[in-house]
């Protein structure tokens, strides 16, 4: 099973400015100087081994969506994000001439960060395209439509060209999508969210994205530790700090870091992967936060280490 | 949860031991809350003195935030001392520290909060 992030940030998309390009190559030069490079060969092995992440690359700014590869000839991924825009470029790129895209997206809820790539979303253009649309939300072809509505968007929905079906999901059923075994689950989010566990040949995804942990609730705790049993990997909602998501931040539906790590640790997951990161967050903030977490998760580590890594747009994990 | 007590001065010194964790969290709270009741403008500042605390989970942590919360509307003072070290890399990497006022010993924190319960501190008593 391979998972790729076309979108990891929380809320709303943001974009490196020039000021941070700057900072970035200052910080790298700065470094080159201080390493002495000064051959193309030493320039090579100094990119390789000596930048962090948050120099030599980016996390990215678009809004979630996240691919599941099927392994044939259809498409799935969990919600509608900006990264969405890509992701259909990317279908359209991958797709025969002639044949036309089948495309099951999953959506976790509508919430404009959620949806907003899906009028960019080529797929839904193209004639004989077919979208299966999935959630467990009554309102989710209200909302597509809603916002391709005059006069927010100059393309009506009623225009897209795709065969576009929504399909309701029930929370705690169930459900076989595209070759994965599908179970949603009810999380605490305004206007509710759902998560998602995807099970293939002894494999398990979970994408849990903008759920609150009410840590006060011993039952909802352990709920979410079952539903993340011993899972390969966990996409979670890492936005706040645990100080703000207890404090200035609480009911704002989403969770932190530490929450994330225990709640991994209790249900004996193997990879928790941060995600919905904070649009207030530069690349050097999202960098500390994640060398944060790996401390945290050594601090208290008990039987089992567990991976901990912060997605990024256009991020590859094999499952 | 058993919280052991000694006041100096107008200050107490509160100092809970063993984990804080999802399991004792809520004991834990109930325990606090009678001293945090009392920590008023007028009150007696709270010391919550760490030293055997080895572990705290998020659920102790936000026991931690509720008591600051409720001191703070009521005017009190409440601070934290004596984290031991892995204790005090939790607080810091769940920022708590900018809420927290942190000191390294009781001792610190009574010299700072009140030069008469440090005297008391200081005669034994």
């Amino acid at each position: 099973m391979r998972v790729r992030f076309w979108g990891t940030r929380g809320s709303i998309p943001v974009a490196l400015t020039s000021a941070d390009i700057r900072r970035k190559i200052e910080r790298a030069l700065a470094l080159a100087l201080e390493k002495g490079v000064n051959t193309p060969e030493k320039l090579q092995t100094f990119i390789e081994n000596d930048l962090d992440f948050s120099v030599l690359q980016t996390y990215g700014g678009h809004s979630p969506c996240v691919e599941i590869e099927t392994g044939t000839d259809e498409f799935l991924a969990c919600d509608m994000g900006s990264g969405a825009r890509a992701f259909g470029a990317r279908i359209m790129a991958r797709t025969m001439a002639g044949v036309a895209p089948v495309v099951n997206i999953v959506m976790s809820h509508v919430h404009w960060d959620h949806i907003m790539g899906f009028p960019f979303f080529a797929p839904a253009y193209v004639p004989g395209a077919t979208l299966r649309i999935y959630g467990c939300h009554d309102v989710i072809e209200q909302a597509l439509r809603l916002q391709q509505s005059a006069p927010c968007f100059p393309v009506d929905f009623s225009r897209l060209a795709a065969k576009i079906e929504f399909i309701k999901l029930q929370a705690g059923q169930t459900a076989d999508i595209a070759g994965f075994r599908l179970t949603p689950k009810l999380q605490r989010h305004t206007g509710n969210s759902y998560g998602y566990r995807f099970e293939r040949d002894g494999k398990s995804l979970v994408y849990s994205t903008d759920s609150e942990h009410k840590l006060e609730d011993p039952a909802e705790t352990a709920s979410f530790v079952e539903f993340f049993r011993n899972a390969d990997v966990v996409i979670f909602d890492a936005m706040y700090s645990l100080l703000d998501a207890v404090s200035v931040k609480e009911d704002w539906g989403h969770s932190s870091n530490i929450v994330g790590v225990e709640l991994a640790q209790m249900a004996g997951v193997k990879h928790l992967c941060m995600f919905h990161h904070e649009p207030a967050f530069n690349d050097e903030r999202i960098q500390s936060v994640l060398n944060e977490t790996v401390r945290f998760e050594e601090l208290t580590r008990g039987d089992q280490p567990l991976k901990i890594t912060a997605a990024y747009d256009g991020m590859e994990l094999d499952v | 949860m058993e919280i052991r007590n000694q006041t100096y001065g107008d200050v107490l010194v509160l100092s809970p031991e063993g984990r804080i964790d999802h399991a004792n969290s809520e004991n834990f709270r109930n325990g606090l809350t009678p001293f945090v009741e009392r920590c008023t403008s007028k009150g007696e500042k709270l010391v919550l003195d760490l030293a055997g605390v080895d572990y705290i989970s998020s659920a102790g942590l936000r026991c931690f935030m509720l008591a600051e919360k409720q001191t703070r509307s009521q005017g009190g003072t409440i601070v934290v001392a004596a984290m031991q070290p892995v204790v005090k890399e939790i607080f810091e990497i769940s920022r708590f520290t900018l809420v927290f006022a942190t000191f390294a010993t009781v001792r610190e924190a009574l010299a700072q909060l009140s030069p008469a319960a440090l005297k008391a501190l200081e005669a034994g008593k």
